[in-house]
């Protein structure tokens, strides 16, 4: 293991053409720690996540994962991005490819695995999200829940090294929530690194081990989750708060 | 939608309707009346001289024009590919070259474009092309195909969500290994249809290869049946190549409906 924390961001902007998106974010995560990012919509938490393994190029500032580099042009990208997993909220199966072969292919593909270590590992994280039985089936037939554990399956296959969650359960039924919640949650209490974007604030409460709160691409405050839940600095944090808890 | 505002627009309806069976019925009787029945067996409907067309207008003529269509076929995907991808490169001059070459040759007539390759090429750059006249038929009409349907692959590729590179990507994937593996595979699919209507128009455009001479063995369906015609003086040949023809792309049109239904009905 390496002894930089997971990820160190400095003073990171992006601006969408004239609109500043993240207005100078300064953001660290320790191995093995939890955090939830919350905040009103447009306030920069999906593209601070998408930043992280550069799915959205930076405008300024560094982004360090495990202590290299992620903004340098000579940077191995696609080797660092292989140890972030990344579960996003349209879930992104591949739809021709079956479950197996959605898990094994980028195996094969970048870590150049033989194709029954391939097979072996995916049977593996199945198992470890409920869904042995599925393996053969094509990811359109299964529920939205049930795609989101296999696309959680699927960047476990890698063996990241930390995960991003961007808003995984907001394109799911409510009664389909808590199955993917459980195995998020299955997976913090085994010491995954997690940076999770989401307005599931049980989840936040309970699981997180700091939350963050977001708005007009800054961070206005963070801390442990009862205290920015319930005891909130700020006017902004207490605003959102009243508005989620009317909803 | 209720009884009495359905009824006026039912009866304007049959009273069209009536209109169109009329005209038909009209058409129908002006060509039985008219057209001289004797005269078109004669001319289009010689037994003997479809029976002696057989078995060169399928050995030769036939094949011909198949093989021709799979060559130009095959070339032009693979050009298209490369012209799609270039034209969504980051890289400036190569969406240049894309683009000019599509503006360019779906601006040309097919028939240019064939004289162009076939006498042009080996004029200024001194290349022999091989497989004589096929060949350089084949290489003008792909070149030509190809300008079509780079058009469409890229449309398939942008039909592809954006999601599936970026989950790709966030896997480690390179951007060729998600293209290859992730976003193309999808993207085909999608275009199968179009696709398929491209290789039947191009089996029609075989047909342009005359203009750049054939031998005996290098003849294709309409320059079979041309010169068939013109050696018996009768127009008997033109009615064999027709049917020669739409065997080969009935089939291929009817797939295409099914294809497309099939689309249309959707897993997404």
């Amino acid at each position: 293991m390496n002894e930089a924390p997971p990820i160190e961001i400095c003073d990171l902007h992006k601006s969408f053409g004239d609109l500043e998106v993240l207005r100078g974010i300064d953001f660290e995560i320790a191995a093995g720690e939890v955090v939830c990012i919350i905040g009103p919509s447009g306030s920069g938490k999906s593209t601070l996540l998408r930043c992280v393994n550069r799915l959205e190029e930076p405008t300024a500032g560094t982004v360090l994962v495990e202590g290299e580099d992620m903004t340098d042009p000579y940077a191995d990208v696609d080797a660092l991005r292989s140890k972030i997993g990344m579960v996003f909220q349209q879930f992104n199966l591949f739809p021709h490819l079956d479950v197996l072969k959605n898990l094994t292919i980028a195996q094969r593909k970048v870590l150049k695995r033989s194709e029954a270590e391939a097979v072996d590992v995916a049977t593996r994280m199945l198992e470890r999200v409920g869904l042995s039985d599925k393996i053969a089936e094509y990811p359109l037939r299964l529920s939205g829940g049930q795609q989101q554990r296999v696309a959680i399956a699927r960047a476990l296959c890698m063996n990241p090294d930390m995960m991003l969650f961007d808003e995984p359960t907001s394109a799911l039924d409510p009664e389909l929530i808590g199955e993917v919640l459980d195995v998020m949650r299955l997976l913090a209490s085994e010491g995954m690194t997690m940076m999770v974007v989401t307005h599931e604030m049980g989840f936040a409460q309970h699981v997180a081990d700091r939350i963050v709160f977001m708005d007009e691409g800054v961070i206005v405050e963070q801390g442990r989750p009862e205290k920015v839940l319930f005891d909130p600095q700020h006017e902004r944090t207490r605003r959102f708060l009243r508005a989620v808890q009317h909803d | 939608m209720s009884q009495t505002a359905l009824r006026p627009t039912r009866r304007r309806i049959s009273g069209s309707r009536l209109t169109l069976y009329a005209v038909f019925v009209l058409m129908v009787v002006v060509f039985a009346v008219f057209a001289d029945f004797g005269k078109i067996q004669r001319n289009f409907f010689q037994l003997d001289v479809a029976r002696r067309m057989l078995p060169s207008v399928l050995t030769i003529a036939a094949k011909n024009t198949i093989i021709a269509t799979l060559l130009s076929f095959s070339l032009g995907l693979v050009l298209a590919l490369a012209l799609a991808i270039m034209k969504r490169s980051t890289i400036r001059p190569y969406r240049w070259i894309a683009t000019g070459y599509i503006e360019l040759f779906r601006g040309l007539p097919a028939l240019v474009t064939i004289i162009l390759i076939a006498f042009g090429l080996p004029i200024a750059f001194g290349w022999k092309i091989p497989g004589g006249t096929l060949g350089k038929g084949c290489i003008g009409l792909g070149i030509v195909a190809a300008a079509y349907m780079a058009e469409t692959i890229r449309a398939g590729i942008e039909a592809v969500p954006r999601g599936q590179m970026e989950a790709a990507r966030s896997l480690g994937m390179s951007k060729g290994t998600a293209m290859t593996f992730i976003v193309l595979p999808q993207a085909f699919r999608i275009i199968i249809p179009p696709l398929t209507n491209e290789l039947v128009l191009l089996i029609k455009d075989t047909s342009l290869f005359f203009v750049i001479g054939t031998t005996p063995a290098s003849k294709e369906l309409t320059k079979f049946g041309r010169d068939f015609m013109n050696a018996n003086a009768n127009a008997t040949p033109l009615t064999v190549i027709a049917l020669v023809y739409l065997v080969i792309t009935l089939p291929l049109t009817y797939m295409v409906r099914r294809l497309e239904r099939a689309a249309g009905k959707g897993t997404r």
